[in-house]
């Protein structure tokens, strides 16, 4: 079996617990406004490889996972390969490696259902708290990743929800306020995080020849994130 | 050898409270250790910050650091007296709140002229700062050989040939060739007379043999040593110490070892003057003082800051040549800290500690080239300590103490960057290195430099064709690779013999057991570059481009090829294959004194300055441009993430590279993780994994580019930025701008 990806990281420190072997598989259905791997969308770009390949390549840096590491399949959307990434993980868990998925939850079916049996931890980005923002920014109506969250509850994958903050987008306190309900909501959420929006994406829209869409709005300083943080409930490192 | 009685009676108030055994039946500082340290596997909480007479003499010395910086990099020279141990009155910084003392000449940094390598090289150096070698030094050194005047009365035409075209390098046949380490704590534990007594024993008994060259040479060396025994006795009681006897408290200990140490950089200015292993060697008698009650943790700390203060102040003459070899006027005082016993056990006590912890109290810093010996064993707190202190101060390396320990016991000390040897026991001559890729180019062109225009070696046709074909490549390797390895070999086989005989290092190595094992060290510089560029001949095609007279000149690469630092084995195993190939084929060649061969890929800063010497390159290097440093990757070609060029690196053998494979390691904060604690567990993991790989060395910058940019454009302002370049830590602005545009073209591993 086959997959599309666009890039390895061997030293991933951001993507889950730990050091992690990065995955970033090719092709996206979402067209988020701040997205930072536009090169990623198209479903028949970047390179291909087995499952075989990137076990062999995993394998070499296990000895840095330590005892939290391990791989981290991100995008793209990982979803849209659903097949391979469960192959992948129940290769790894074989191997006794770390499962994670680091995922927009856009795409539920029974192929999800099976890699979500395999994974570990789940890194899901709940990037609006309301339909009208998901379908204006995101491209995706707010009950796909919503659902897919109960379906993660369901199944007690343990889960680590993520949004970027941009400024003037999603750092009023509703926001805040919705975003602390759905992970409260949730036993299996374990850990809430805010991301800093940031534009240094920005040259490779520039050399694909496509508008930035969130160039508009400024880069979002630390700061913002350290004040937001204490009323996000679940933001604890 | 005297009996134990003897020597523990005959040292009793000194030895008291010590542990007896072997180390008191001859001298055996490592068994004194193994004997009485004591481990500690608990965390930094115990340690203390500086002290307000640390402080204040800290900033003292740091003034004097300005002053050095603003006058162009040497604050003065004494021009009228010839370096040596006593050949200087007492100096201070400041008398009276000194804890340790001794300076190098008669004034702190005030740098002193050594002309025993060669009266060119201190003339030259002297003027290059303004200075004029005085007319007496002058004259004494008119009816006296140094080692250059013996060096060139031998070299060959081909020998002087190879290093004018810069194939190989560096060689030491000007200045001191260092990378010996004086097991300077002998002092400390028998005092000099027993040291004295115990070489006028070995020097009966050489006697009694039959005379021939090598005891004569042996029997004369000996009384060099033993002669300059007498005379660190004599710099000792310039001082107002008597060291006569062993050391009876910790500061004592700290100074007879530091006395030992400043003898020879008195007497030598060899490239790399390392220190050894010294940190848990003084716990001892820390622990020792405090269960007397005469020591408190917060003097302990301030007698090591203060002996690290005179560390940093060492310094030796330079010419702005040899600066372009070995930039940021580096002396290596290699201390390695850590490591694990032969029974497992770690040595990390917590003079292990106190020693790192001097960056913390005095401020980052390259000097003393403070080298963690990383073992999976390392307690857990002391693994992140060292961590924290990478991220912290970009000031300290790693080398791998699981591989070394196997070689080398568990009393050996990294000398210069990455030379692994057992103290007092082992020593070794020093090689440099020679040119890979421009080994490579006079083998493609026929022994036909195309950067001079000269010819060297087997004369023959240069390739021909429209494509460069990989096998023929390597037939030619095959040729030149012979031809040069016994040149290097004869080159350094001279370098040496006239070494011992008109440079010889007798302070050194009278703290040397008199039949001391010896390694010639021999080196690679451009590894990435060669492998890059026959896996490009392999992989890709390399259309050669020549000149009007056929000689190859440039080369016109098309299609991609695998580049060493990705993890792919198709380059990796070219890589390992060179090394292989270089090291077997240097051993065929026999040696001074049998020295046993050993292979380095390190550069120092010489990556440089090799670049501008070697044409364009196979794998798209330009002419001119400069190589990887050590066994780095070449800069910007990893594109699969730090681990997997980890992983390149770490498929190096050892076995063909004993005397170490160098790969310096840049990351960004950011990308080691999100907060403090995440980042120090990070990279400790990465250690581990890196080493558990059988990986040599790693020099850890934690830092972003744009700190380095802003420095090369404001260096005022960042007049303590301190990074770690090729098993050596340098201060960022003391590298030329060339030097440090280098090091701002490496690859910082970033966030994906």
């Amino acid at each position: 079996m086959e997959c599309r990806y666009s890039a390895i990281q061997t030293l991933g420190t951001l993507d889950g617990p730990g050091v992690r072997f990065v995955l970033f598989l090719q092709g996206c259905p979402l067209r988020c406004g701040y997205c930072h791997n536009p090169e990623t969308r198209d479903a028949n770009g970047g390179k291909t490889a087995t499952v075989k390949d990137i076990m062999q390549r995993v394998l070499r840096c296990r000895n840095y996972f330590g005892k939290d590491g391990g791989i981290t399949v991100s995008g793209g959307e990982p979803l849209m390969q659903a097949k391979f990434v469960t192959e992948l993980f129940k290769e790894c868990k074989r191997q006794g490696i770390n499962t994670c998925l680091d995922t927009s939850g856009c795409i539920m079916n029974d192929d999800v259902t099976e890699l979500l049996k395999v994974t570990d931890l789940c890194m899901l980005d709940i990037k609006m708290t309301n339909d009208e923002d998901y379908r204006k920014h995101i491209g995706c109506s707010f009950d796909a990743p919503l659902k897919f969250l109960n379906k993660l509850a369901e199944m007690n994958v343990e889960t680590w929800i993520r949004q970027v903050t941009v400024c003037g987008v999603n750092d009023d306190d509703t926001n805040i306020k919705r975003l602390n309900d759905i992970a409260n909501r949730h036993d299996n959420v374990t850990f809430a995080e805010l991301l800093p929006f940031r534009k240094l994406c920005k040259s490779k829209y520039d050399d694909m020849g496509i508008e930035f869409p969130f160039d508009c709005y400024p880069e979002t300083g630390q700061e913002v994130i350290e004040r937001l943080k204490p009323s996000v409930d679940k933001f604890i490192l | 050898m005297e009996n134990t009685t003897n020597l523990s009676v005959r040292f009793k108030e000194y030895w008291d409270g010590f542990k007896p055994g072997e180390w008191q039946e001859g001298i055996n500082t490592r068994d004194f250790i193994m004997t009485n340290f004591t481990p500690y596997s608990g965390g930094p909480e115990f340690l203390c910050g500086p002290t307000e007479r640390t402080n204040a003499l800290n900033a003292k010395l740091g003034k004097l650091f300005k002053k050095e910086r603003e006058n162009g990099g040497v604050l003065d020279i004494n021009t009228e007296v010839v370096s040596s141990l006593c050949n200087y009155p007492a100096a201070y910084l400041d008398k009276e709140n000194e804890l340790i003392v001794g300076y190098q000449t008669d004034a702190p940094l005030r740098r002193g002229v050594n002309p025993f390598g060669g009266i060119r090289m201190a003339r030259g150096a002297c003027e290059a700062y303004g200075y004029k070698l005085s007319k007496s030094v002058e004259e004494h050194f008119e009816y006296r050989t140094t080692h250059n005047d013996g060096v060139f009365r031998v070299y060959t035409d081909e020998m002087k040939l190879a290093r004018h075209i810069g194939i190989i390098t560096g060689l030491p046949d000007a200045y001191g060739r260092g990378r010996i380490i004086g097991d300077y704590r002998r002092v400390a534990l028998y005092g000099i007379d027993y040291l004295i007594e115990q070489k006028q024993l070995d020097k009966k008994k050489v006697g009694e043999n039959i005379m021939d060259v090598d005891t004569i040479r042996l029997s004369e060396e000996l009384f060099q040593q033993i002669n300059f025994l007498k005379k660190m006795k004599e710099m000792a009681a310039m001082y107002g110490y008597d060291i006569s006897m062993p050391a009876r408290n910790t500061r004592e200990a700290i100074q007879w070892t530091y006395f030992a140490y400043l003898a020879s950089i008195k007497e030598q200015n060899g490239a790399a003057m390392s220190l050894g292993r010294t940190s848990t060697f003084f716990d001892i008698y820390v622990n020792r003082d405090m269960e007397r009650g005469i020591l408190t943790e917060e003097q302990a700390q301030e007698l090591i800051d203060d002996f690290v203060m005179k560390l940093r102040s060492a310094r030796h003459l330079r010419t702005p040549e040899y600066n372009e070899l070995f930039g940021g006027d580096p002396m290596w005082i290699t201390e390695s800290v850590g490591g694990v016993n032969n029974s497992g056990v770690p040595l990390v006590t917590k003079g292990s500690y106190r020693m790192l912890n001097t960056l913390y109290n005095l401020g980052s810093s390259p000097e003393p080239n403070l080298t963690i010996l990383w073992s999976e064993r390392l307690p857990e707190p002391f693994k992140k300590f060292c961590a924290k202190l990478s991220i912290d101060t970009d000031s300290i390396q790693y080398e791998n103490d699981d591989l070394m320990r196997m070689e080398y016991g568990d009393d050996y000390a990294i000398a210069c960057c990455v030379s692994a040897m057992k103290v007092g026991k082992q020593m070794q001559f020093f090689g440099a290195r020679f040119n890979l890729p421009k080994l490579l180019l006079l083998a493609i062109n026929g022994g036909y430099d195309n950067v001079t225009g000269m010819k060297i070696g087997p004369q023959m046709e240069p390739l021909q064709g429209d494509k460069l074909d990989y096998y023929e490549v390597r037939g030619r390797l095959d040729v030149y690779r012979e031809w040069l390895c016994k040149l290097y070999v004869n080159t350094m086989n001279v370098i040496h013999y006239m070494h011992d005989k008109y440079a010889y290092e007798k302070t050194q190595m009278a703290l040397h057991d008199t039949d001391v094992d010896r390694m010639m060290a021999f080196g690679i510089a451009g590894l990435s570059v060669m492998a890059d560029s026959l896996s490009a001949i392999k992989y890709a095609d390399v259309k050669p481009i020549r000149d009007e007279n056929g000689y190859i000149i440039d080369f016109d690469t098309k299609g991609d090829f695998p580049k060493f630092g990705n993890d792919d084995n198709r380059v990796d195993k070219i890589a390992q294959n060179i090394i292989q190939r270089v090291s077997t084929e240097l051993r065929k060649n026999p040696t001074y004194r049998n020295a046993r061969h050993t292979l380095s890929a390190l550069t120092i800063t010489s990556n440089v300055v090799y670049g501008k010497k070697t044409g364009s390159t196979p794998d798209g290097r330009k002419k001119g441009e400069p190589f990887a440093p050590g066994a780095n990757p070449m800069h910007n070609r990893e594109t699969n993430g730090a681990i997997a060029s980890l992983n390149s690196v770490s498929k190096l053998q050892y076995d063909y590279c004993r005397d170490g494979i160098s790969n310096t390691f840049s990351i960004v904060p950011d990308a080691l993780g999100k907060t403090e604690e995440q980042r120090t567990a990070n990279l400790v993991t990465v250690l581990d994994g890196y080493f558990s790989n059988y990986a040599h060395h790693l020099n850890v910058n934690v830092l972003n580019k744009e700190t380095l940019i802003e420095a090369y454009e404001n260096p005022e302002a960042y007049p303590n930025l301190t990074i770690r370049v090729s098993g050596y830590a340098v201060n960022f602005h003391k590298l030329t701008k060339e030097q440090q545009r280098e090091v701002i073209s490496r690859t910082f591993h970033t966030v994906m």
